[in-house]
C-alpha cells in the first residue's frame, strides 16, 4: 500500500531530473548540429541567396546600353520600370512593338502554364498506368523497371536532339504517321513535339514515385476487400486511390515546379522559337534571350519567374496540404 | 456464421475465373510491351541511327542495313569545330568535382538532420527542399554578371560552383531519408564499448552507410552530367571547358547548313551508354534513392 502511494510523490523529482538531462543533451546536440549544418547553409547562401539578392538589386537598375559590343557601365536607378516593362509590356512610354522581347512576356507565361498543365496531367495519368502494370508480379519485372529508367537517365540535351531527329521532316514520326508536318517549326506542332519529349523523359520518374507509393499499401487490405466481395474497380477506387494519393501529390508538386522552369527541351528541340517565332518560348527561355540585351531587364524577369514558381509551390502545399517536408520529417522523427 | 455471408456475393464459376485470369494476363503483357516500346523505342532508334551510313539516315528498317562506325568517328572529329572528346572529359571533371563537394558537405548536414535533436530542423529541411526546387534562371543572370566581372566565364570553376546549387540540396535530401533508416543503436552500442563519437561514426556507421552514400553520389553525378542551362551560358563558348550537353546541342555537320543527324545520334549514344550501364547495374538502389523521402 505505502509503496503504491509513494510512487507518484517521487515521480516529479525523477522526471524533472530526466528533463534537465534531456534538455542538456538537446543543447549539446544543437551545438553539434549547427556545426555540421553550417557548411551546407554557407554554401547555399553563396550559390543561391547571393545571386538572388543580387538579381533583386539589379532588377531595379536600368539596362546598360550596348556600345561597340560592350555593356556601358552604370545603368542607374530604374525604379519599377523593368517590372512595368514585363508585366504591362511597356517599352518606354508606348506598348512594346511586336517582335520585341517585351511583347512576348504574357505569351511566355501562357506557353509555360500550357506546358505545365498538359505535361503534368499526361505524366500523372500515364505514370499511374505504368506503375499499376509494374506493380503486378511477373517474370523479368526488375528488367522492366530498369528499362523504365532509361529515358530518365538520358540527358535532356540528348533527349531534345533525339526527338529533333525523330520529328525531322523525313523523320520516323512523319513516316509512321504518313504526314509531312514540320514538327519543330509549326506553332502547335512544335508545342506538341516539346510535350511529347517531356512526357517521354519524365513519365518513368512519376511511375517510380507512384510505384513506391503503391508498394507501401499492405496486401492485407486488398485481401480484406476481396473477402468482402469488392470488384477490381472497387478495390482500386476505395483502397488503392486514397492510399496512393500522398505519393501522387508529391509527384505532382515535383513535376509542376520542374516544368515551370523548363528550358533545355524547347531551347534545343525548337531552338527556343517554333512557329511564329516564340510558340515554345517559355519564361526561362525568355530570361536567357533577355540576358543578351541587358542585366536589369533579365534580372527583373528572372525575379518574376522565381516569384511565380514560389507562389505556385506555396499554393500547392497549402491546397494539397501536401506534407512533402513533413513526410521527410516524420521519417526523421 | 459470418464467413458464409461474406462469401455469398460472388462465387464465380471456374470457367469464368479462368477466362478472366487469361484476359488479365493478356492485358498485363500488352501493358508491359507498351511500356517497353515507349521507353526504349526512341533510345533504340538513336543507337540504330548512330550505326547507319550518312546516306541512309532516314531509313526506316528496324535495324541498320548499312552498318558503319563512321558516325562515331565524325562525332569525335575535331576538324569541324566539334570538341566532343574534350567535352566528355570536361563533363567528367565537372561532375566529379560537383559530386565530391556536395557529398563532403551534404553528408554532415544530412547526418545532423537525421540523427541529432535540435530546434529548426523543420526549417533546415524546408530550406533544402526549396533550394532543390529553385529555378536555374533565377541564378544565371547574377552569376553571369559576377563571372564576367572577375573574368571567370569559360572556366571550370564557373561551371562547378553553380552546380552546387542543385547538387547539395539533392545530396542532403536523399541522404537524410537514407540516414533516418539507419540502425543508430549500433552507434550507441559502440559508444558504450568505449568508442569516441568520431570512432563510432567511422568504424560502425560509415561502413553501413556506404551503399547509401554511393547511391547518392551516382544520382548527384547524373544530375550534374545532365545539366545544360547554366553550363551553356557560363561556359561562354569556350570548348575547352564546355560539358557534353552543351557540345551536343551545338554540334555542326560536315557540310554547312546540313544537320549532322547520324553524328549527333552517335554522340548521344556515347554520352548515354555509360549512364545506362550504371543505371542497369544499380537500378534497385537508384530507384530507392529517387523515391527516398518522396513517399513514406
Amino acid at each position: 500500500m505505502t509503496v503504491i502511494t509513494d510512487r507518484p510523490a517521487a515521480e516529479p523529482a525523477e522526471s524533472k531530473r530526466r528533463l534537465t538531462r534531456r534538455r542538456r543533451r538537446i543543447t549539446h546536440e544543437g551545438r553539434a548540429a549547427l556545426l555540421l549544418i553550417s557548411p551546407t547553409l554557407l554554401l547555399l547562401a553563396l550559390v543561391i541567396a547571393y545571386p538572388v539578392v543580387t538579381a533583386l538589386i539589379t532588377s531595379f537598375r536600368k539596362d546598360q546600353s550596348l556600345q561597340n559590343g560592350f555593356f556601358t557601365r552604370g545603368g542607374g536607378f530604374a525604379g519599377s520600370s523593368n517590372y512595368i516593362h514585363w508585366l504591362l509590356q511597356r517599352c518606354g512610354t508606348a506598348a512594346c512593338a511586336p517582335g520585341t522581347l517585351g511583347s512576348e512576356f504574357w505569351d511566355a507565361v501562357t506557353v509555360t502554364v500550357l506546358f505545365t498543365v498538359i505535361t503534368v496531367a499526361l505524366e500523372m495519368f500515364l505514370g499511374t498506368l505504368m506503375a499499376l502494370v509494374m506493380q503486378r508480379s511477373f517474370k523479368g519485372r526488375s528488367l522492366l523497371r530498369a528499362s523504365v529508367l532509361v529515358p530518365w537517365a538520358i540527358p535532356t540535351a540528348v533527349t531534345a536532339k533525339l526527338w529533333y531527329f525523330m520529328f525531322a521532316y523525313d523523320g520516323i514520326v512523319n513516316r509512321l504517321l504518313g504526314t509531312h508536318i514540320l514538327w519543330t517549326d509549326g506553332q502547335w506542332a512544335s508545342r506538341f513535339a516539346v510535350i511529347v519529349g517531356d512526357v517521354w523523359k519524365t513519365t518513368p520518374f512519376v511511375a517510380l514515385l507512384v510505384l513506391a507509393g503503391l508498394q507501401i499499401i499492405p496486401t492485407e487490405l486488398y485481401e480484406a476487400a476481396r473477402v468482402d466481395g469488392a470488384s477490381a474497380w472497387q478495390r482500386f477506387r476505395y483502397v488503392t486511390a486514397p492510399l496512393v494519393r500522398p505519393a501522387l501529390l508529391v509527384a505532382t508538386l515535383f513535376r509542376i515546379l520542374d516544368v515551370l522552369r523548363i528550358y533545355d527541351l524547347p531551347a534545343i528541340l525548337t531552338h527556343g522559337g517554333g512557329g511564329t517565332g516564340h510558340a515554345t518560348t517559355t519564361l526561362s527561355i525568355l530570361v536567357i534571350a533577355q540576358l543578351e540585351q541587358g542585366y536589369g531587364g533579365a534580372s527583373a524577369l528572372s525575379t518574376i519567374t522565381f516569384l511565380f514558381i514560389f507562389a505556385v509551390a506555396f499554393l500547392m502545399v497549402k491546397l494539397f496540404n501536401a506534407s512533402v517536408i513533413r513526410t521527410q520529417q516524420s521519417a526523421v522523427k | 456464421m459470418a464467413s458464409t455471408t461474406t462469401t455469398t456475393p460472388a462465387v464465380p464459376s471456374r470457367r469464368s475465373t479462368v477466362l478472366r485470369r487469361t484476359a488479365g494476363r493478356l492485358g498485363l503483357y500488352t501493358g508491359i510491351a507498351a511500356i517497353i516500346v515507349w521507353c526504349l523505342g526512341p533510345f533504340y532508334w538513336m543507337v540504330v541511327t548512330a550505326f547507319r551510313q550518312v546516306g541512309f539516315t532516314f531509313d526506316t528498317t528496324p535495324w541498320p542495313t548499312h552498318v558503319t562506325l563512321d558516325d562515331f568517328r565524325t562525332a569525335f572529329d575535331t576538324s569541324r569545330g566539334n570538341h566532343f572528346g574534350q567535352a566528355l572529359l570536361n563533363s567528367t571533371i565537372i561532375g566529379a568535382a560537383t559530386t565530391a563537394i556536395a557529398m563532403l558537405v551534404g553528408t554532415f548536414a544530412a547526418y545532423a538532420v537525421a540523427r541529432l535533436h535540435f530546434r529548426g530542423k523543420f526549417l533546415v529541411l524546408g530550406l533544402v527542399l526549396s533550394a532543390a526546387m529553385f529555378p536555374g534562371v533565377a541564378l544565371v543572370t547574377p552569376l553571369f554578371q559576377l563571372f564576367t566581372r572577375i573574368h571567370w566565364l569559360g572556366t571550370y570553376q564557373a561551371l562547378i560552383i553553380p552546380d552546387i546549387s542543385f547538387a547539395l540540396p539533392l545530396t542532403v535530401w536523399i541522404l537524410t531519408s537514407f540516414f533516418a533508416e539507419m540502425p543508430w543503436e549500433l552507434e550507441q552500442a559502440a559508444r558504450i564499448d568505449g568508442c569516441t563519437p568520431a570512432q563510432a561514426f567511422r568504424l560502425v556507421i560509415l561502413p553501413l552507410a556506404a551503399p547509401a552514400l554511393f547511391t547518392t553520389a551516382i544520382l548527384v553525378f547524373i544530375s550534374a552530367w545532365n545539366e545544360y542551362l547554366l553550363s551553356s551560358l557560363l561556359s561562354n563558348g569556350n570548348a575547352a571547358v564546355a560539358p557534353v550537353t552543351v557540345a551536343i546541342a551545338g554540334f555542326t555537320g560536315s557540310q554547312p547548313h546540313q544537320e549532322p543527324y547520324t553524328a549527333v545520334m552517335a554522340a548521344g549514344t556515347v554520352v548515354t551508354i555509360p549512364l545506362i550501364i550504371v543505371v542497369l547495374l544499380f537500378q534497385r538502389r537508384i530507384i530507392s534513392g529517387l523515391t527516398a523521402g518522396a513517399v513514406k
